[in-house]
């Protein structure tokens, strides 16, 4: 028997239903829900993590989080006008700086701002304590990417803006500030805030700086609560607390982009 | 004092010499037409003007100033010097009220409110004064080229620099904006324009000018220029454009 084209390719679609759809079913008879549930969903160990897991942990990833990505994106700007710059020195620092930090694990780089700056500079303590700390080493990786990200959208600004302002008599640094750098920001604020969204993520890393009862985030949190419960429920909370932050943000990237599209 | 002076001004891009030896002298209130064949040079002259492009050789004065020094503050010449462009170039991000005083204020130094008030007076002049809180995208290209030359016009230029205006407009829009320009002719404003608006040229200007080839070909009052160039090069590309009917195969 001779299909047409079509009805060989719906035949292969369906198969292919078939087959997903009995995987998933195969892997979920398989397990073994009752101790699923027992080890992962016990709703008294659950309870038992609030409100300190959103009133001190929650808080503290947040708060890591914004601090972080602030410190990034001004220094993320400023890389990225040196990476333009006329001057060839200040090109070859910013070149070598986000070449460095992307090809760095977070977490190394976290290690040695957290230890090396104290030997650094042995006198002074960096502001805010391990705030000012997880600040520095999430930011000067988060810096290099936002970098990139910037200067992208610097160059995706059509040269005909740059020539009107110049041509009212901006100086260079006028029509950047002014015309340039607001319209950059719009093109790269999807990708900013997927930024964000990782460096929620990267905020779970603060623990190597010893973070105390009052600094602790949600991975530590969860993690202690794990040794004293000696049940894995809180990193199930943890986990559902993480996605409460980072799934809304994706929406909004999403949302962003529709946005532009449409626009175009 | 003449308003632009251009002595042997020559231009390259790489090895592509663009412009080669331009000797152009315009007066103040003159209306010059630049015209030619696409890829003559005509938009890099104009830009040499305001030094968006740097020249390879020869000197540019405007007002007096000779732009192509080393030492000359550049941007304090281009505040007098308005520039319209192919594509308008309104800045996407700000209202056409906002395009029209970020310079004043930014660049002129001019409150806000006698900034909005010479907005205000521009925008009535090109006939857009209900589309001040608008955005550029919201506009069609007629409006937003006649926002973009009231944007020029609001920095008060000493002269204006047209690329092509109209040559981005769907052509019903066409006639809006040469109307403007044509008001700006009669008002006795100096007025540098590269255009393929053969009536334009013919009834507004003052002296045509015919690039070609990175020259000077021929230059004259319109009557001359249109009724009987001297140039075979000139009459042959009149023939071409003034008969958009014929098309070589
Ligand atoms: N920035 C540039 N870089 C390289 N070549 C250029 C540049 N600008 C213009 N040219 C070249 O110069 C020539 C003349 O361009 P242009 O002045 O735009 O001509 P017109 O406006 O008369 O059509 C063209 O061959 C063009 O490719
Ligand atoms: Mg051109």
């Amino acid at each position: 028997m001779k299909l047409k084209r079509r009805q060989r390719q719906r035949l292969g679609r369906v198969a292919g239903y078939v087959a997903f759809a009995a995987i998933i079913l195969v892997a979920a008879f398989a397990a073994d829900w009752g101790q699923l549930h027992d080890a992962f969903f016990r709703w008294d160990i659950a309870t038992s993590m609030f409100p300190d897991a959103v009133t001190v942990a929650l808080r503290n990833t947040v708060i890591y989080t914004l601090l972080a990505f602030v410190f990034g994106l001004v220094l993320g700007l400023i890389l990225a006008l040196m990476r333009r710059s006329s001057v060839a020195p200040y090109r070859w620092f910013a070149r070598a700086y986000i070449e460095l930090f992307r090809g760095l694990p977070a977490l190394l780089v976290l290690f040695m701002v957290g230890y090396g700056i104290p030997i650094a500079f042995p006198n002074r303590e960096i502001p805010g304590g391990v705030y000012g700390s997880v600040t520095i080493g999430l930011g000067v990786t988060a810096a290099a990417y936002m970098a990139e990200t910037i200067r992208a959208g610097i160059q995706a600004v059509p040269k005909g803006q740059w020539e009107a302002a110049r041509s009212l008599g901006m100086s260079h640094t006028r029509a950047m500030v002014s015309i340039v750098l607001p319209q950059a920001f719009r093109i790269v604020i999807p990708p900013l805030t997927n930024e964000i969204i990782l460096l929620t993520k990267d905020t779970s890393l603060a623990y190597v700086l010893g973070v105390t009862a009052g600094t602790i985030e949600l991975t530590k949190f969860a993690g202690d609560a794990l040794n004293t419960k000696v049940n894995p429920t809180p990193l199930v909370v943890a986990g559902l607390l993480y996605l409460a932050i980072t799934l809304p943000l994706s929406q909004l990237v999403r949302w962003f982009e529709r946005r532009a599209e449409r626009a175009a | 004092m003449s308003a632009i002076v251009l002595n042997g001004v020559r231009k390259s891009f790489g090895a592509n010499e663009v412009l080669r030896g331009i000797d152009l002298t315009i007066e103040p209130g003159e209306v010059v037409c630049v015209i030619g064949p696409s890829g003559s040079g005509k938009s890099t002259l104009l830009r040499c003007v305001n030094l968006l492009e740097t020249p390879t050789a020869g000197t540019v004065h405007v007002g007096g100033v000779d732009v192509t020094d080393p030492d000359c503050d550049i941007d304090a010449v281009r505040r007098r010097i308005g520039m319209v462009f192919q594509q308008f170039n309104l800045f996407g991000h700000l209202s056409v009220r906002d395009n029209l005083t970020i310079a004043q204020r930014r660049v002129l130094g001019r409150s806000k409110a006698s900034a909005v008030e010479v907005a205000r007076a521009n925008l009535a002049r090109v006939g857009l004064s209900e589309k001040a809180g608008a955005y550029p995208a919201q506009l069609s290209g007629g409006q937003q080229q006649r926002v973009a030359i009231a944007r020029a016009l609001s920095m008060d230029p000493e002269l204006m620099l047209f690329d092509e205006p109209t040559s981005a407009l769907d052509p019903e829009l066409v006639g809006e904006v040469l109307a403007v320009m044509r008001g700006l002719a009669d008002e006795g404003m100096t007025m540098l324009v590269v255009t393929h608006e053969m009536a334009f040229a013919r009834e507004v200007s003052s002296r045509v000018v015919f690039l070609d080839g990175g020259v000077v070909a021929e230059q004259g009052p319109p009557a001359q220029i249109f009724g009987a160039p001297k140039e075979a090069r000139t009459a042959a590309f009149l023939k071409r454009v003034l008969e958009p009917t014929h098309v070589d195969l």
